[in-house]
């Protein structure tokens, strides 16, 4: 009987995301979309501003980092709401595994399939919009360590929302006051690096960030899921 | 062996069980036959620790389950209304993926558990999405024959299920009490177990 528990949270975790993994790649509709909004929002700016160069470029920060807040948010939604419909996510809690290792497990595949993708497409996003292709690797590290940061504090957010109806609006009425900090390091380093000035202190703050989420929030995350699992 | 004393559980306003107590020993079935909404599901989601009972206690192995829950759940088994099957995967995707929480099982126990449930015959390419709720349900026993848990909490476990499934059902519960394991089911219809050792339990506030 019990005695063939044979699985560590490692292996269990590693079950997780290559499960979460097919799911998505026989679905890919629920990670392209997000990517899709983003690259639609960007491409919005140009054509509601005066074209002008300069002018694009200035708000260029500012348009990817609201961009990639709002793509995060739409991408949310497919985080914990199916595997709490289907009891996937009881069973997850019943596992005898450590819970928020599963979650942290799940969230790394969401950013694995939503973050990622908007981090590789940003800077191309940025240099549309006129930054140097010099800037690009800032723009980048940037976008990978606040999407990092997002998709953690999202895993809170689709945890205390999973067991109302229609949580979509109140989940991001919580996390857009979160994800202020993220918001504000992360569009100064891209205004750096798209200057040509070194972002290394607000990338530093964003990475600091970044790690107070990887710390804190699985275990906030899987609370706000036991709670929703109630 | 299983023991619950003096558990009282409020859903809302409603004081759903009021210190209710009953043990459960290795190799010994009971079925809870409640009538409706008099709290069959939210016992077994209170065991499991799924819900939070305002007093009471349950052990399990003559220890509280609350001083180490993650242990307890080693040894637990549910099986709640939902299946828990990604409609996208296959039977056997669906298997591997959920027993990977727990233990390692290689492909031919896997289709050796689904053959056993009565699901050979299906196109191992068939996506869950298509099978009938009896279907899903065979492939959530075909799980709970693999999980290797001590004590199985099955909520409604026949409903879907034709004459054939409901004789895999009860193979798989004379199987698993055979082995010294125990089972608390919350059925709205009495289980034929031939064999087995059970009890029923008509109503929560009489005595067992």
């Amino acid at each position: 009987m019990s005695e063939a528990f044979e699985v560590g949270p490692m292996a269990a975790a590693r079950s997780v995301l290559a499960r979460d993994l097919l799911l998505a790649l026989r679905r890919p509709g629920e990670w392209l979309q997000p990517l899709a909004f983003f690259v639609i929002v960007v491409m919005l700016f140009p054509l509601a501003l005066d074209p002008e160069p300069a002018l694009l470029r200035a708000l260029a920060p500012a348009a990817l980092w609201v961009a990639l807040l709002l793509a995060s948010m739409l991408a949310l939604d497919f985080l914990f709401r199916e595997d709490g419909r289907d009891g996937t996510l009881e069973q997850f809690a019943l596992s005898g595994q450590p819970f928020a290792v599963l979650l942290l497990a799940k969230t790394a595949t969401h950013w694995l399939l939503t973050g990622l993708p908007l981090a590789i497409v940003g800077p191309m996003a940025a240099v549309a919009l006129g930054a140097p292709v010099i800037a690009v690797p800032g723009v980048l590290v940037s976008l990978l360590l606040g999407s990092v940061t997002l998709s953690l504090l999202g895993a809170i957010g689709a945890g205390l929302t999973l067991g109302l109806r229609r949580g979509g609006a109140l989940l991001s009425l919580l996390l857009l006051p979160l994800s202020v900090p993220a918001l504000i390091f992360g569009a100064r380093a891209t205004q750096l690096a798209m200057q040509g000035d070194s972002a290394a202190a607000p990338l530093l703050l964003l990475g600091a960030l970044a790690v107070l989420a990887l710390t804190l929030a699985p275990l906030a995350a899987a609370a706000a899921v036991r709670i929703g699992l109630e | 062996m299983l023991e619950v004393r003096q558990l009282h559980l409020w859903r809302g306003e409603r004081h759903l069980l009021r210190g209710l107590g009953f043990t459960l020993a290795p190799g010994h079935a009971l079925q809870l036959l409640w009538p409706n909404g008099t709290g069959k599901t939210s016992l077994l989601r209170c065991i499991a620790g799924l819900l939070h009972a305002e007093s009471g206690e349950i052990l399990w192995q003559g220890a509280p389950v609350a001083r180490d829950r993650q242990q307890f759940h080693r040894d637990l088994a549910f099986l709640a209304h939902e299946p828990a099957l990604k409609a996208d995967l296959t039977a056997l995707e669906n298997l591997r993926y959920s027993l990977g929480l727990r233990c390692r099982v290689d492909s031919p126990q896997l289709q050796a558990a689904l053959r056993s449930a009565g699901l050979a015959h299906l196109d191992a390419d068939q996506p869950v999405r298509s099978f009938s709720a009896g279907q899903r349900k065979r492939v959530a026993l075909a799980r709970l024959s693999l999980w290797r848990a001590r004590l199985w909490l099955l909520d409604e476990p026949a409903t879907n299920l034709d004459a054939a499934g409901q004789a895999v059902l009860s193979g798989l519960l004379a199987r698993h009490l055979a082995a010294g394991g125990a089972v608390l089911i919350a059925t709205h219809q009495q289980l034929e177990l031939p064999g087995v050792p059970t009890r029923c339990w008509l109503a929560p506030e009489a005595a067992t």
